[in-house]
């Protein structure tokens, strides 16, 4: 048996073909003195089979909190005793936040809502908001308002959403330790329906949460099976009052062979650093990260939490002379 | 005076920790009465109203 970068670089780098399964544990397995012929044989494979270029987006919470799930991570929800409190985003306050979006060069935007799927009036305020920022500003909106129907699919194609997220959040057999309210196929399902209607798909999940590193892998095959166009990849960042409030803050050599497992189980997939990598990585961690098969950011704050500022993220992109993707490349 | 991130009194208990922590997320609390106070995240900043003392923000 050859080692497993070594077949790594055969498969996917030359062969454009992502990991197994077994494979991804055996990467999630390395020792530590491997992580950085790991992470550059991750960077190879992402300018092989993606390119140079980063894709930059930026997101705001149009309805934050009260959310009726009990997603065990997340502040957000109603049934912990969570300091976050309920409060909704009114329609000039949102195009300002896509205008200072756009502002960073990022050519995405994405309106998110801590709901388990949009009722008639989260649709109106959506309808109107996507209307009043395309008329001002020149950016992509994306949107993530939990499970859908096939006609709110529709609906939101219709508005002229370009991409919609629906993280699978967690593996399948981790599922039930992270969310109760709700099933992990029914996750998958809205997926699917994302996907079949020409909307692109950005899924992924977070790690971190006290998953095994196997079920780590298996996250990482099955999106790999639902084919994103995106995968947003985050790191728990434990919150007070939430369940996994005192789960300990991931180790950042794990998160960097995670990063660079999910780049081999998917070569071509835009993989983007989302929540918690602030926490998790620091500064040095963000930059190997970015030179480990990442190839996209959320630039500014998160839904409840800071990030690292837009202009820092931003030089740091120049000095690793990674050119942000620009909107007419996105279209 | 309260701390905004767990809304003790700023003078009843150690708040280092939560001074590290405001320094990645807004505060919570109303630093003049401890209500919860209404927090909107923006991508360059954040305000947050408490119901008695009005608006803040960075």
């Amino acid at each position: 048996m050859t080692d497993i970068l070594e077949r790594a670089r055969t498969k996917v780098l030359d062969g454009g073909e992502g990991l197994s399964y077994d494979e991804v544990v055996e990467v999630l397995q390395l020792p530590d003195d491997q992580i950085p012929e790991l992470l550059q044989l991750a960077h190879e494979v992402r300018m092989t089979h993606c390119g140079p270029e980063i894709e930059v987006e930026g997101i705001i919470s149009l309805k934050t909190g009260g959310c009726p799930e009990d997603c065990h991570f997340c502040s957000q929800s109603g049934q912990f005793t969570s300091p976050v409190r309920s409060v909704w985003l009114d329609i000039p306050q949102l195009v300002k936040a896509a205008e200072e979006t756009a502002a960073t060069g990022a050519t995405e935007f994405c309106i998110v809502a801590a709901v388990r799927g949009p009722d008639e009036r989260l649709m109106s305020q959506v309808r109107d908001g996507i209307k009043a920022i395309q008329e001002a500003v020149d950016i992509n909106v994306a949107a993530s308002l939990g499970m859908l129907s096939q006609e709110q699919v529709d609906d939101l194609k219709s508005m002229g959403v370009h991409r919609y997220n629906h993280n699978l959040e967690a593996a399948k057999s981790y599922f039930p330790n992270v969310v109760t309210t709700h099933s992990w196929e029914e996750r998958w399902e809205t997926c699917e329906m994302v996907r079949e209607s020409g909307m692109e798909l950005c899924c992924g999940g977070l790690v971190g949460m006290g998953e095994t590193l196997e079920q780590r892998a298996e996250l990482a095959v099955q999106l790999a099976e639902l084919e994103p166009h995106e995968v947003p990849l985050n790191f728990l960042n434990p919150r007070p009052g939430t369940p996994f409030g005192d789960q300990p803050i991931m180790d950042s050599n794990d998160a960097l062979r995670t990063i660079a497992a999910f780049r081999l189980a998917m070569p071509r997939t835009v993989l983007r650093y989302a929540g918690g990598r602030e926490l998790t990585l620091g500064d040095l961690g963000t930059r190997e990260g970015l030179l480990g098969g990442i190839n996209a950011v959320i630039v500014g704050n998160y839904l409840t939490t800071l990030g690292r500022s837009a202009d820092e993220d931003l030089a740091l992109l120049t000095e690793l002379k990674m050119p942000i993707k620009e909107l007419a490349k996105t279209l | 005076m309260f701390c905004g991130h767990c809304g003790q009194a700023l003078d009843a208990a150690d708040h280092r920790i939560c001074e590290r922590r405001l320094l990645m997320e807004p505060p919570r609390f109303c630093a003049q009465c401890a209500r919860r106070m209404k927090v909107q995240v923006h991508p360059r900043g954040w305000s947050a109203e408490c119901v008695e003392h009005g608006v803040i923000g960075d």
